[in-house]
């Protein structure tokens, strides 16, 4: 049986990184190999200093409503973003950054968290990782 | 044989369950990982992991709202 998750991190918006980095750390928790690719508006919150600035995807307000949302995240003890990522590398998590992306928003290896970075690939590294796993998702 | 304990009290999801699979990766054959934690749903996923992952779970209990789980790896 194949036993990985491959998730699509596509939105850059605060609430769907969150759900990207539980489904891939629960992944990784259960057993399964994860592996996160890295495109557009998602690739952007690995740009240095960036993690934390997605908007909430709905009801942002300008930011009142993410304030709001964060504030009953530490509320309830919600893990950082950080410590997700962190975590999911320390469970041996693989981080792919979209390389067209990278060009697009002329983003450099150097500009980007190359701390948790593993590969920089484009659709056919993707494919590859979806096609060995059992679990895939567009985030 | 170490017994590894691992406090997630009032931790929320996917915490309990990462911090149990972190804990569980560092643990020798035949140690023992205990696990304490507060988050309802955490009690319940925790040992489809260990099954998931093939270990034992070898005990539950549970009083006043507060879990303790013991895996054997």
């Amino acid at each position: 049986m194949n036993n990985k998750a491959t998730i699509v991190v596509h939105s850059g918006d605060m609430d769907k990184l969150y759900s990207a980095l539980i489904i891939a750390n629960g992944a990784l928790s259960m057993g399964m190999e994860a592996s996160l690719y890295f495109t557009f508006w998602g690739l952007e919150r690995l740009v240095k200093g960036k993690l934390e600035k997605g908007a909430l995807s709905k009801m942002n307000m300008l930011g009142l409503g993410k304030w709001m949302v964060k504030r009953r995240m530490k509320a309830a003890n919600v893990a950082s973003l950080e410590k997700l990522l962190q975590d999911l590398k320390e469970l041996g998590g693989k981080i792919i950054a979209c390389e067209m992306t990278m060009e697009i928003m002329g983003i450099k290896r150097e500009d980007l968290r190359e701390d948790l970075i593993d590969e920089y690939g484009a659709v056919g590294a993707y494919i590859q990782e979806a096609k060995e796993s059992s679990i895939t998702l567009f985030i | 044989m170490a017994e590894i304990k691992v406090d997630v009290c009032l931790e929320t999801c996917p915490v309990p369950l990462v911090e149990t699979r972190k804990a569980l990766r560092k643990a020798e054959a035949g140690d023992i990982v205990e696990v304490k934690g507060t988050h309802p749903a955490s009690k319940k996923e925790i040992p489809m992991a260990v099954r998931a992952l093939g270990l034992e779970l070898v005990d539950v209990e549970e009083k006043d709202g507060v879990w303790i789980l013991r895996i054997r790896k």
